[in-house]
């Protein structure tokens, strides 16, 4: 089984995603002026500050050639996972509900936060229970969720005093309406080792991807 | 044409610049500021600009967040 990491120019997490990736499947480079995803099962879109950023987080990523197949592939009911950047640019793509604002202090904020899993309707938390609290890193200056979500579509919550960003109701992550598409802000993939990552909670989503990527 | 897109974030939408740039000038002494708000610039020349609009709402705005305004800008400058 292959799980597919995107590399736009400006991506800096791509290299973590793919260690991450790694444990639970074969991870597979694709770069953003390829539409060819390569056979993979499943993608990832990783953190960092895509196309500079331009304009919007995210809104130039969005119409790269592999965003083309991506969104096609979405649409199939392939899984796709987006992290930070890469949920920025799913929301920008249409295929996440919602948009990301700068955070209420417009700061570049770099800490630890503790989420709460609200649904495990997705195969991304498949592996947790509805309350399981995951402890995972954010790094953001962008991340203030906005937008209007049904709440069976929001996936993971701010614990109480987590949400520094000002995100609206502590929307941390949501999905899609049908579950294959996810978007969250904080960085599972620096939490795949307890010795680096603070926690080892974020392989928890990638064990969930994969095991719905080989179904 | 010549044009101008001004972009600003919708009303009641969280504004952490205007909020920031509201703060900062009664501190530098200018007193009775309100309501600030930050936006983006966009300018242009374009050859159709029937299609000003669909570049707004899918590329220069993001209309979840954000309202655009599009003006002509009059002879563009050599």
């Amino acid at each position: 089984m292959k799980l597919g990491v995107i590399t736009f120019p400006g991506t800096c997490d791509d290299a973590d995603a793919r260690i991450a990736v790694s444990k639970v499947a074969e991870a597979v480079p694709l770069w953003h002026g390829d539409s060819d995803l390569k056979g993979v099962d499943g993608v990832v879109v990783p953190g960092g500050f895509s196309y500079g950023d331009y304009l919007r987080a995210g809104a130039i990523a969005r119409f790269s050639p592999v965003m083309e197949s991506v969104i096609r592939f979405a649409g199939e009911g392939g899984p796709v996972l987006g992290i930070c950047n890469g949920f920025q640019i799913l929301c920008e793509a249409g295929l996440l509900p919602g948009a990301l604002l700068p955070n209420k202090e417009l700061r570049f904020v770099f800490k630890q936060v503790e989420l709460e899993v609200v649904t495990t309707a997705t195969p991304f938390t498949s592996t947790c229970a509805v309350g399981d609290r995951l402890s995972i890193p954010a790094k953001h200056m962008t991340g203030c969720f906005f937008g209007e979500v049904p709440e069976e579509q929001v996936v993971l919550r701010y614990a109480e005093g987590e949400n520094f960003n000002g995100s609206q109701d502590d929307i941390a992550g949501v999905m899609n309406a049908q579950g294959n598409v996810m978007g969250l802000m904080p960085h599972p993939e620096h939490a795949v080792e307890t010795l680096v990552g603070g926690s080892a909670d974020g392989l928890k989503l990638f064990e969930g991807m994969a095991r719905v990527a080989v179904a | 044409m010549r044009a101008r897109v001004l972009i600003r974030p919708k009303a009641g939408i969280l504004d952490p610049q205007g909020v920031a740039v509201e703060r900062a000038l009664p501190a530098l002494g200018f007193a009775g500021v309100a309501n600030v708000h930050v936006g983006r610039l966009v300018e242009l020349d374009v050859e159709d600009e029937a299609q000003l609009d669909d570049m707004c709402r899918k590329l220069l705005a993001n209309p979840l967040i954000e309202d655009y305004e599009i003006q002509a800008v009059e002879a563009a400058s050599a």
